[in-house]
């Protein structure tokens, strides 16, 4: 299913750019539009938007023939006849022996723990249901998190379950033990003990864990000639060492977006990646919400080149290549009066950009962040430190503390460093925990031949990767929800981590390793942390009560660092900055932003999320501007040959308006060799085309056409709504004239004119509402649903024939000019309306109401007409062709969510504003014999929204959030003309441009 | 042209096609029966365990309550299974060395649980909550049947939807007090319904809201 070989076409141009371009430019007619092949009205545009069922989806167009499909159906259906009349199977209850005192069988319990990226913590609640963790949702008391999650953390409950996981320790890929490998482990350290560790070198990813790092630190001083190198394939190397520049140290930068009335972004995805984000979005879009018809707001400059989660929330988007951002930086610095900095020469379009940022920034002294992304140079990091500082930033919103890492150093020399000493053949033992750098490291280090190189090479994974392989001994890894650990936040904030399931499988943490290495005692996880933590606060009595109250709530208290004011100095080499690289393609690396660096490519539910802005799934691609793709003569999935520093990668292109031109974006994470069944042999790998002196763009780039062309799953077009009024913005300025400008793009009909008599819902009557204005599209919410609700993945092939199962997508609609269009997200998932089309057609009445207002959706009952999703208008709808849903693998079993149906093929389902949540809060108000409190159910996507633009609730209680937010100016309901009365309704999004920034008429 | 039917085709075609609909209707019959059946629905058909437990003996004969052992009744869509723990809080004193309880002992010595043989078992499709049906006044009995009566356990209700929706329906005929939820010798009064009206009225039952098909499937 995964394994799709490039097929050739041979068909004529699917669209012509220039023609779509005059289309746009020349009509007033429809602003939104979804994508090129919309614009171009494609054939396959067409098929998708005309037919429920696209491309013979009711058939099963696989291998086997219509023919020899009805033969073996006709025989199944037989069978399946008869198996509807066998008994019941008999089913066992295994009750405890004796059974914990907190466990009441059949609820929940939920835990505080963390889960890590890039070394840092964001802190989580993991559920429990009779002992197996079933969900992951954010920690509301913890600073990183307070309460939101993004979809990784979500999705790595997933992780835990994978049935690819390492599972065993293998000696030169052959199955062992560890009690073997551990003699031989022994061996080796009794060695390096007399030499004090000269040939000893470990390798880690970031380390923030105090536990860890004290571990490390003794290692260090045992054996004083070891070394301890990092790599991190997204390390923020630049950030650090641009702060080295100023500060003369490498400093942690904190932001305070929710004391900023100006963000000027450089580069910097913000809202969506690096330490801190969700509390980042959550503190933007804070800084975003109105409410009533008053709008102040923040206003968000971003120059980016590829459009980003940060990008689409900008109020000024300028798009420019990577290259050209230090010149960018250099004009504001220079507009700032840095001392030493002179501006550089840019474009008008830049200049324009540059001086209306300048404009405001200076007008927001104090209240305004100047950011940089991890991608940009440390010069440009430096002059971003500069910039705040001059604009008094610094301590207001902008804060620095001591790095978090427990150990800061530039990761790209440390791996360096470390490959010098393979070479030169001065390791003796070689431990890796954790990291996979065979695949991630930038390919000029040639770090596979060298790894041989060491005598004894251990390697500590979750999976058996491309590190493994090369390494003599692989050791299972335990994920974070089977054993101890402890972590810090961006701000530096401990939590301690602890464990809701047994290790599934003989796996060990990096604690039990290294401390295998310092005692042979087999100390676990449990004991090492509790014993590090004693040594800081002391043990005895008070230590019960510390541990309890940590664990209990999810961080430890005081432990957040302290900001610290650091001087600011020139430079000592000057402003050095580089001249971008002439007019040559350049190609841009940069994080995924479903599978990150490659970690999670085995990752079903990430894999299939679609990608924010580029809607792509399964698949990363060689996204360029539509100016390049005409000058290159290509179109969307042509596959390229990219060339950059010696080396070629093949990819297919994909075409994205708002991305720079002369410039390719190519994403991490793909093209993995051993990820496992869904990661493995899918996507292009970049880290072919990295060098590790330039790890982020690589200049002076070729894209060759070969002619040969790959299919690319992008759900843009899937579930299409043709152009009516469905996204509805304005600015601030039109906002204020016309609060209620939403309401007047369409027409509601009254309720005389309905031919249903109207209903009356007098207990509850639940409902929601998504603010466009707070939203990012950053998906938490669509990975959330899914493994709250046991939603399938489907695989690359049923995606691309638009069968995807999440019931809630992330619309992105583009508007206006093709080169550079501004972009919206619109959340959409069943609409739940009171007049409901779906529920008419069904001839089982398997979808009906209830009596709350719910549109609900009986599997039991459905006999899969898929009548009901032809009279969706919002195609919210998602049917089960196939048997998606994995009954069979034990280990995904444990997963599902036990309030909520499994389903099997054959069977429609949507989304139920999770009705199991709203039973669950019903029962146990009914108990109390009380009414339902506001904010009690939250759905999962509520729950999930690190901007809290979902609001959820029962509208009848007028004193409810959602209730107030439905009588907001700006509250619409999607179609509203169709009276299908949704409860589902949107906030219409605003903008709040500088005035000084207006687009010019375009001519013609 | 010669006829192609005979004339006696006119009766035998007629008689055929009575007999196809009798045919169906009665296998349409037999198979609606049989799925009502005790062989289908397991009624009255005690279950075997691997510890012949009799609830005959512990709550008739002892006094013992439903919720000593059932003890998240209260709180939970589950009852729950008591632990070996809770049979060993007695039976590390009394019977232990009866043959019958090797299992249990074997249990507490190795921690290995037992394992019993589900007799109540819903479609995994339907969600039943103990805890609001116990809060709301139905009774162990009226969905469990005279458990201290049954030495070995059996089911004494099809547990099909039809049997769900009874009182779904109209509650009323079948609710109690609370406070006789846990009996088993409780009667009905003779003017049940009256009684059902006023828990219906005092419980705040929706029983509008009872027959939603949320309320069972999600």
């Amino acid at each position: 299913m995964f394994d799709l070989s490039p097929i050739t076409m041979s068909e004529k141009n699917r669209f012509d750019i220039a023609s779509i371009r005059a289309r746009l430019s020349g009509e007033k007619g429809s602003e939104y539009w979804k994508s090129l092949d919309e614009l171009a009205e494609t054939e396959e545009f067409n098929e998708f938007l005309h037919r429920e069922f696209p491309r013979e989806a009711s058939v099963w167009d696989d291998a086997l023939s219509r023919r020899g499909f009805l033969k073996i159906m006709g025989a199944s259906l037989a069978l399946a006849g008869l198996s509807g009349c066998v008994k019941q199977p008999e089913e066992k209850i295994v009750p405890y022996v004796k059974q914990p005192e907190i466990l009441v069988p059949g609820k929940p319990l939920s835990f505080a723990t963390a889960f890590i990226m890039g070394g840092y913590a964001t802190g989580v609640l993991a559920t429990s249901h009779m002992g197996r963790p079933t969900r992951i949702e954010g920690n509301p008391d913890h600073p990183a998190s307070l309460g939101a999650t993004d979809v990784f953390a979500t999705a790595s409950i997933l992780s835990l379950y994978d049935p690819d996981r390492s599972q065993v320790v293998t000696n030169k890929r052959a199955i062992s033990t560890w009690d073997k490998f551990f003699a031989q482990l022994q061996t080796a350290i009794e060695v390096q003990r007399a030499l004090k560790g000269s040939g000893l070198r470990i390798l880690t990813e970031t380390v923030t864990s105090p536990t860890l790092a004290h571990q490390m630190n003794t290692l260090l001083t045992q054996f004083p000639n070891a070394r301890w190198h990092q790599y991190e394939p997204l390390h923020e190397d630049n950030a650090f060492e641009g702060a080295k520049l100023v500060f003369g140290m490498p400093l942690q930068t904190r932001h305070r977006f929710d004391r900023a009335d100006i963000v000027v972004s450089l580069d910097s995805d913000f809202i969506a990646q690096g330490p801190g984000h969700i509390r980042s979005a959550r503190d933007f879009a804070n800084r975003r919400r109105v409410q009533g018809s008053h709008a102040e707001m923040n206003r968000l400059y971003v120059a980016e080149c590829m459009p980003s989660v940060t990008g689409s929330m900008a109020d000024h988007r300028l798009r420019a290549p990577s290259s050209h951002i230090e010149n960018i930086a250099r004009g504001l610095a220079a507009g700032l009066h840095v001392e030493g900095v002179h501006a550089a020469q840019i474009g008008e379009p830049e200049q324009r950009w540059v001086d209306a940022a300048l404009k405001d920034l200076l007008a927001h002294r104090g209240k305004s962040i100047v950011v940089a992304g991890p991608q940009q140079s440390p010069i440009v990091h430096a002059a971003v430190h500069a910039m705040n500082n001059a604009l008094g930033n610094t301590g207001e919103t902008v804060l620095y503390t001591d790095p978090v890492e427990a150990s800061p150093m530039n990761h790209g020399d440390s791996l360096q460093s470390l490959l010098h000493d393979l070479d030169s053949g001065e390791v003796d033992l070689l431990i890796m925990l954790g990291a996979n750098p065979s695949y991630s490291a930038p390919a000029d280090l040639k770090i596979n031949e060298k790894l041989g190189k060491a005598r004894l090479s251990v390697h500590l994974g979750a999976y058996n990767d491309e590190t493994a392989d090369a390494c003599d001994w692989h050791i299972p890894q335990s994920h974070y929800l089977e054993a101890w650990s402890d972590a810090r936040a961006f701000d530096g904030t401990a939590t301690i981590m602890q464990p809701l399931i047994a290790p599934l499988y003989n796996s060990k943490s990096a604690h039990e390793l290294i401390g295998g290495i310092l005692d042979d005692s087999g100390r676990k996880s449990h004991e090492i942390v509790q014993d590090f933590w004693k040594t800081q606060r002391g043990g005895g009595h008070g230590f019960e009560n510390f541990w309890k109250t940590s664990l209990n709530n999810g961080v430890v208290e005081g432990t957040s660092f302290p900001v610290k004011q650091p001087a600011l100095r020139q430079p000592s080499d000057g402003w050095k900055f580089s001249s971008p690289a002439g007019d040559g393609l350049e190609i841009s690396f940069r994080p995924d932003s479903t599978i990150f660096d490659g970690r999670f490519a085995n990752n079903g539910w990430l894999q299939e999320c679609p990608k924010p802005v580029t809607k792509l799934t399964w698949d990363n691609a060689a996204f360029i501007s539509p100016a390049t793709a005409q000058r290159y003569h290509l179109e969307s999935n042509d596959l390229v040959e990219l060339a950059a520093n010696g080396r070629t990668v093949k990819a297919p292109v994909c075409i994205q308006p708002g991305h720079a031109d002369s410039a390719v974006t190519l994403h991490l994470g793909y093209g993995r060799k051993k990820a496992g069944h869904l990661g493995t042999g899918i996507g292009a790998n970049a880290n072919l085309l990295r060098t590790a002196g330039s790890q982020w763009h690589a200049a002076g780039a070729e894209m060759r056409k070969t002619g040969e062309s790959y299919t690319l799953a992008i759900t843009q077009d899937h579930h299409s709504m043709e152009g009516r009024a469905i996204v509805r913005a304005a600015n601030v300025e039109e906002f204020e004239k016309e609060p209620s400008f939403a309401k007047e793009m369409s027409e509601v009909p009254t309720a005389s004119q309905s031919l249903y008599p109207p209903k009356e819902y007098p207990g509850y009557a639940w409902g929601m509402t998504i603010d466009l204005n707070a939203c990012t599209g950053c998906n938490a919410c669509v990975v959330a649903c899914q493994s709250e609700n046991n939603i399938p993945i489907v695989g690359k092939d049923q995606v691309s024939r638009g069968r995807e199962m999440q019931w809630i997508r992330v619309d992105r609609y583009y508007k206006n000019d093709l080169d550079d269009p501004e972009i919206y997200n619109q959340p959409v998932a069943c609409q739940h309306c009171e007049n409901a089309p779906c529920e008419l057609v069904c001839p089982v009445a398997a979808t009906t109401h209830d009596s709350e207002g719910l549109n609900v959706m009986t599997y039991n009952r459905c006999v899969g007409t898929r009548y009901c999703s032809n009279n969706c208008p919002y195609k919210v709808r998602r049917f089960n062709f196939l048997q998606y849903s994995d009954v069979d693998t034990e280990t995904l079993k444990m997963m599902y969510n036990p309030d909520v149906t499994v389903r099997n093929r054959g069977v429609m389902e949507k989304c139920t504003f999770c009705v199991q949540r709203i039973s669950h809060a019903r029962i146990e108000a009914k108990k109390e014999d009380r009414e339902i409190r506001d904010g009690e159910v939250t759905t999962a996507c509520q729950s999930a929204c690190p901007a809290q633009a979902i609001v959820f609730g029962n509208i009848n209680d007028a004193t409810s959030n959602v209730a107030q937010r439905k009588a907001d100016p700006r509250n619409y309901a999607l179609l509203s003309e169709l009276n299908t009365k949704p409860r589902l309704s949107y906030l219409a999004k605003l903008s709040n441009p500088n005035p000084a920034l207006e687009k010019p008429e375009k001519p013609g | 042209m010669a006829q192609i039917f005979h004339p006696s085709m006119k009766v035998i075609s007629r008689a055929s096609i009575i007999a196809v609909l009798i045919v169906v209707g009665v296998l349409t019959w037999v198979a609606g029966a049989m799925y009502r059946s005790g062989y289908f629905t397991n009624v009255n058909d005690p279950v075997e365990q691997n510890v012949p437990f009799s609830h005959e003996h512990h709550v008739n004969g002892l006094g013992i309550s439903c919720a000593y052992c059932h003890t998240s009744v209260e709180q939970s869509s589950f009852a729950g299974i008591p632990p070996t723990h809770t049979c060993m809080t007695c039976h590390s004193q009394i019977w232990n060395t009866s043959p019958m309880l090797q299992p249990v002992r074997t249990s507490y010595q190795t921690q290995m649980p037992l394992e019993w043989v589900r007799v109540h078992d819903l479609p995994d499709f339907v969600y039943f909550n103990h805890s609001i049906h116990v809060a709301k006044g139905v009774g162990c009995q009226t969905c469990h049947g005279q458990v201290d009566h049954m030495p070995l356990t059996w089911r004494t209700n099809t547990l099909q939807m039809s049997w769900c929706l009874d009182c779904h329906r109209e509650p009323e005929k079948y609710l109690r007090p609370k406070e006789e939820v846990y009996s088993m010798v409780y009667q009905q009064p003779d003017d049940q319904l009256t009684l059902g009206a006023a828990l219906v009225e005092k419980y705040h039952i929706k029983k509008k809201q009872l027959t939603d098909c949320s309320i069972c499937h999600r």
